[in-house]
C-alpha cells in the first residue's frame, strides 16, 4: 500500500465510518490519479476496471449520440464517486466521464475490490451498504429529470 | 395602493417597464401609485389582464423599494400570456397583496437555506433581498437553485452578482446541459447534502414545482432540518384570494388565505395525497 492512501480513503466522505480493516482492504486496491481539465476518466464501452473517489475538482458524466453534441446529465465533485458500472457484469462503462477542471482522485482497482468482496462477504456487504444508497439516489434523481418538472405544464 | 375597501376590486395601474428574462418569462414593473406598495416576501397579487382574466402571481421585487411593484410572469396560459405581452404604458389590474409569506423575521438568529426550482426563484427573491438587507441578523445564508438547462436560469445576472458576495453561498445546478456548460448538472436536491449549514439551527424556504419541493423537503429533513422549520410555497387555483370561493382548497386550508407559504410539518402528509 502506498503510504497515505489509507488516510485519503478514510477521509473520503463516501467511506466515512468504515472500520480500519475495511479501509485497509480498500486502500490496498487504491492509487492516486490526476486528470487535467478536458481529459477523460473513462469512455463508454471501455472495461470498467477502475472507478474514482473524487478528492478535488469536478467530473461531467456525458452521453453522446450521433449527430448531437454530448449531453451532460450529471456532475460529481469532491467527496463523490464516479463510476458504478464496475459493480455488475459486463463491467463496462455506460457513459463518458470528463474532467471539467483539474481532478485529483483516488482510483480504485475494480477487479481487486470485487475479488475482496467475493472472498470476504462482511466486507462485500459493507460495500453494498455504501453503493446501494448511491444507486437509489441516482435512480430517484433520474426520475426527477425524466419528469422534466421545470417544463411547461401540459 | 392597497387602499381599496373591497379586496375583490382591482386597482388600475400602469406597466412602466417590461424585461424579458427567459424565452417565455417576463418581468413587469408596475407603478403602484401614491404611497407605494408594502408587502411581505412570499405574498402574491391577483393581476388582471383586462378583457382576458385574472391570475395569482407572486411578487418578485424588493420589499425595501415599495415605489415599484415587480412581478415575474411565465407565459403558460391565456391570462399569463396576455400579461407577458403587456407593454410599458399599458394598464393592468392589481388586487393584493394576499397570503402568508416567508417568515424572514422569525428566521433571525438561524442559518437560512433557500432552495429554488425554475421560476420558483421569483417568489423567493424578495426574501433574499430582505435577508441580505439585514444580513447581520442571520447565520449562514445558502441559495440552491435548480433549472432545466443553462438557458432556463432565472435572474442570471443577479445570481452572478450574489455569487461574488462572501457572505452568501450560491450553488446552481441544471437537469441537463451541453458540454460547454462548466457548472453543476443534476437535480437541485443533490445540492442539499453538500451545502454548509447547521441543520439544528436552520430555517429553509423552498419554492418550485411541487414534486421538486417534496423531494427537497425530504432531503432537508434527512440532513436534520426540523419539519416545522421547512417552509414551502404552494400553488393552487387561486380565484378570490381571500378564502371565500374555495377554489384553492388544500386539505383543510385555503392556499390563498392560509398560505401560500406553510411548513412541511403541515403540508408534508398532504403532498402525497393524489385527491387533493
Amino acid at each position: 500500500m502506498i503510504d497515505g492512501l489509507d488516510r485519503y480513503v478514510r477521509e473520503h466522505r463516501f467511506f466515512a465510518g468504515l472500520k480500519d480493516d475495511d479501509i485497509d482492504l480498500i486502500a490496498g486496491c487504491a492509487r492516486n490519479v490526476v486528470f487535467k481539465a478536458g481529459t477523460y476518466l473513462f469512455h463508454t464501452g471501455d472495461p470498467a476496471d477502475e472507478f474514482f473517489l473524487v478528492r478535488h475538482g469536478r467530473v461531467a458524466l456525458e452521453i453522446a449520440a450521433p449527430g448531437r453534441r454530448p449531453i451532460t446529465f450529471l456532475t460529481g465533485g469532491e467527496g463523490e464517486v464516479i463510476g458504478v458500472s464496475w459493480l455488475l457484469p459486463p463491467y463496462r462503462w455506460n457513459f463518458d466521464a470528463r474532467a471539467l477542471e483539474l481532478v485529483r482522485a483516488i482510483g480504485l482497482d475494480a477487479k481487486c475490490l470485487r475479488t475482496k468482496c467475493d472472498s470476504d462477504h462482511d466486507f462485500g456487504y459493507e460495500m453494498m451498504l455504501r453503493f446501494v444508497p448511491l444507486l437509489v439516489q441516482r435512480l430517484q434523481a433520474t426520475r426527477m429529470q425524466i419528469l422534466d418538472v421545470y417544463g411547461k405544464p401540459a | 395602493m392597497n387602499a381599496s375597501a373591497d379586496p375583490m376590486v382591482p386597482e388600475v395601474r400602469r406597466v412602466t417597464r417590461v424585461r424579458r428574462e427567459l424565452a417565455d418569462v417576463w418581468t413587469l414593473a408596475i407603478d403602484p401609485g401614491p404611497g407605494g406598495f408594502a408587502f411581505t416576501p412570499g405574498q402574491f397579487n391577483m393581476l388582471y389582464a383586462f378583457g382576458v382574466g385574472e391570475v395569482a402571481i407572486s411578487i418578485s421585487g424588493d420589499p425595501t423599494e415599495p415605489e415599484t411593484l415587480i412581478h415575474t410572469v411565465r407565459d403558460v396560459g391565456k391570462v399569463s400570456g396576455a400579461l407577458a405581452r403587456l407593454k410599458p404604458g399599458d394598464s393592468i389590474g392589481v388586487r393584493g397583496p394576499f397570503g402568508r409569506g416567508w417568515p424572514v423575521a422569525d428566521a433571525a438568529g438561524s442559518d437560512v437555506v433557500v432552495v429554488a426550482g425554475g421560476l420558483g426563484l421569483a417568489p423567493l427573491r424578495p426574501s433574499l433581498y430582505r435577508l441580505l438587507a439585514e444580513r447581520h441578523h442571520y447565520g449562514r445564508i445558502v441559495l440552491l437553485l435548480g433549472a432545466r438547462s443553462p438557458d432556463g436560469i432565472l435572474f442570471r445576472r443577479e445570481l452572478e452578482r450574489w455569487r461574488t458576495r462572501l457572505d452568501l453561498e450560491v450553488e446552481v445546478t441544471v437537469d441537463h446541459a451541453g458540454s460547454d456548460w462548466r457548472g453543476n448538472v443534476g437535480v437541485v436536491t443533490s445540492l442539499i447534502p453538500r451545502a454548509a449549514y447547521d441543520p439544528a439551527h436552520t430555517v429553509a424556504f423552498v419554492c418550485g414545482p411541487e414534486i421538486m419541493m417534496r423531494y427537497a423537503a425530504i432531503e432537508l429533513a434527512k440532513t436534520g432540518v426540523a419539519a416545522d422549520a421547512i417552509y414551502l410555497s404552494m400553488e393552487r387555483n387561486m380565484k378570490c384570494a381571500i378564502g371565500h370561493c374555495g377554489h384553492c382548497q388544500f386539505g383543510g386550508d385555503f392556499v390563498c388565505r392560509d398560505g401560500p407559504v406553510a411548513t412541511y410539518a403541515r403540508l408534508g402528509r398532504l403532498l402525497a395525497v393524489r385527491e387533493i
